[in-house]
């Protein structure tokens, strides 16, 4: 191996590292804030990807009429949660918020599609199509259920994971799509060819970490959301909504995971089923972080990076097997270390 | 007297059918301390947190006239109950500041906030001292100081404290109770449950033991002081008095 192919894959490794981090804050934002290990993240990759996919193409994609579905279901759910304490403004809001969304999303992809729109237009169309599904598939499935123990809220979460591959399959079909990169340009540096696309996704993903740094260390509600993880009961005695919690930490991870998504289809080709994989990675690498440090689930996603981009090239059939080796020794290492600290969330 | 600010009757308390407790009739006037003693077990915890409606419980529990079966943790925070629980609960790798702060956040949107902030600090000095420092880093002392302060930053009406002595030196529990005190003449009324019952019936107003999840006694400090059985028994006054 040669100083430029070494070069090529440790770019790669770091480039689909960011993404895997990106998936790992998502991940861990959700856990701590809400219990919920959450399975479907992987989804809404594909559906970022593929929604995008659909708009470059003219057609108008079935998450639309998911995202208007699931805003219904989220408004009734809302109204059924307050239902002992109705007022008309309560009512006004739990549609509004539901359904505004809803309505946005449909709005700009009609929009996209009928007077054809700039790549960087799409993207926000597909994000704005995409991100609501997460705070409205909380409130239809999650709040119902919010004094489960972890292991029942990770069976929902598996089951809503496989119902929407399922519509992923219904919406996009078996094949795979790529979308158009926002930068074709490559970079010349020394022997080393960067593609501009690579460049924008580990911007994007520095200025979300930067902004996430921001909003949790910085704005009363990313402390509250931060109050909810360290210590649950503390939040409710001072009467934190737990709703507002979820509502938050849904919207923040489900736009990261279609925007991921959005940044990699760029890059390779995805399929209905391919967000699961690189959800993956990026829950393995949340698990060295303990699903609860953020610093070391970017760390943890950049190494599963590299590993993978190494692992393709000298033993590409056992790319995926070496890649999930690495949970193994991290768990040991971590039920040895700190037994403690992945049950956290279960008193 | 007028009706009372907070009142509990015949209130049970079960947990996997174990009554905790059982068959209480409780009134905290307004203005007033009312303290529960009783020995560890007695019941007195899970009482606080059934008011609080932490953990669920029969019975009635009405606060300044309105009906508080249906009401969630939540919506007695708005209606002015607080409790500052016997762990403490403080969000511990957060600094001592944002522990305030949130404890105003069902007033986020309203003014007040800063003048809110001076209050506990000059009600507790170590707290504004300590402003930068995270929660977890405290010592006992300064952790109870800091629940309550998280607590009286929200506004309530009603403080509810359990065992805000617990492993406390001496000197820092009659701060601690002073502070207690100093809140009654300032218009909040306190619920406040204790172990160290000499300490806790010299600044009180009216007292209940709690045995058994249930109420064996209940009057105004005097009353209890005098009743050399019940003393004996649940106070260890005996036992703590130089003889």
């Amino acid at each position: 191996m040669d100083l430029s192919i070494l070069l090529v894959l440790v770019q790669d490794g770091i480039v689909n590292g960011a993404i895997y981090g990106l998936l790992a804050l998502a991940l861990v934002i959700v856990f701590t804030v809400t219990r919920i290990i959450w399975v479907p993240i992987g989804e809404f990759v594909s559906f970022g990807a593929l929604t995008l996919a659909m708009l470059e193409a003219g057609q108008m994609p079935g998450t639309v009429a998911l995202t208007a579905l699931l805003g219904l279901g989220a408004a009734a759910a809302r109204l059924w949660a307050a239902r002992a304490r109705l007022t008309p403004a309560g009512v006004a809001r739990c549609l509004l918020t539901a359904l505004l969304p809803a309505g946005l999303a449909a709005l700009l992809a009609w929009a996209c599609l009928a007077w054809g729109a700039p790549q960087p237009l799409r993207i926000l169309a597909a994000l704005a199509i995409v991100t609501p599904m997460a705070p409205f598939l909380y409130d239809t499935l999650y709040r119902p259920m919010a004094g489960a123990s972890v292991l029942v809220l990770l069976i929902a979460s598996v089951a809503l994971h496989l119902a929407l591959q399922g519509l992923g399959l219904i919406f996009f079909g078996a094949e795979g799509s790529r979308t158009e990169s926002l930068a074709d340009s490559l970079l010349e540096i020394g022997p080393l060819l960067v593609t501009g696309q690579s460049l924008i996704i580990l911007a994007v993903t520095l200025v979300l970490i930067a902004a996430l740094a921001l909003f949790f260390g910085h704005t009363l509600l990313g402390k509250a959301l931060r109050a909810t993880a360290v210590n649950r009961l503390g939040a409710r005695l001072v009467a934190i909504p737990p709703a507002l919690c979820g509502h938050v930490a849904f919207t923040l991870a489900g736009g990261i995971a279609a925007l991921g998504g959005i940044l990699i289809s760029a890059t390779t080709t995805l399929y209905y089923d391919t967000g699961f994989l690189i959800a993956l990675k990026g829950f393995v690498a949340a698990v060295i972080g303990g699903l609860a440090s953020y610093p070391l689930a970017a760390l943890g996603a950049l190494l599963i990076g590299l590993v993978e981009s190494f692992a393709a090239f000298n033993a590409s059939a056992f790319k995926e097997v070496l890649v999930f080796m690495i949970i193994i020794p991290v768990l040991l290492w971590r039920s040895w270390r700190m037994p403690a600290a992945l049950d956290e969330g279960e008193e | 007297m007028s009706a009372p600010l907070l009142a509990a009757a015949a209130l049970h308390v079960a947990y996997d059918g174990i009554l905790a407790v059982q068959e209480v009739h409780l009134a905290v006037p307004a203005g007033r301390i009312v303290t529960i003693l009783g020995p560890n077990g007695a019941g007195k915890s899970s009482l606080l947190n059934a008011l609080m409606g932490v953990v669920p419980c029969a019975g009635c529990v009405t606060f300044a006239g309105h009906d508080l079966a249906a009401e969630g943790v939540e919506a007695r925070v708005a209606m002015g109950l607080s409790l500052v629980p016997e762990k403490r609960e403080l969000f511990s790798s957060m600094s001592v500041e944002d522990n305030l702060r949130l404890g105003r956040f069902r007033l986020r949107r309203g003014a007040g906030g800063e003048a809110a902030l001076k209050k506990i600090f000059a009600m507790f000095p170590r707290l504004e001292e300590r402003r930068h420092q995270q929660a977890g880093t405290l010592s006992g002392g300064e952790r109870q100081m800091l629940a309550m302060g998280r607590a009286l930053m929200g506004e309530p009406r009603l403080l509810m404290l359990d065992e805000p002595s617990l492993g406390l030196a001496p000197l820092v529990v009659r701060d601690i109770l002073e502070a207690v005190a100093r809140l009654r003449d300032a218009g909040v009324s306190i619920l406040l449950v204790e172990q160290n019952a000499r300490a806790a019936l010299r600044i009180a107003d009216y007292g209940y033991v709690l045995e058994g999840g249930r109420v064996v006694m209940e009057g105004p400090p005097a009353t209890l002081q005098a009743d050399g059985r019940i003393i004996e028994s649940y106070l260890g006054f005996r036992a703590a008095e130089p003889a």
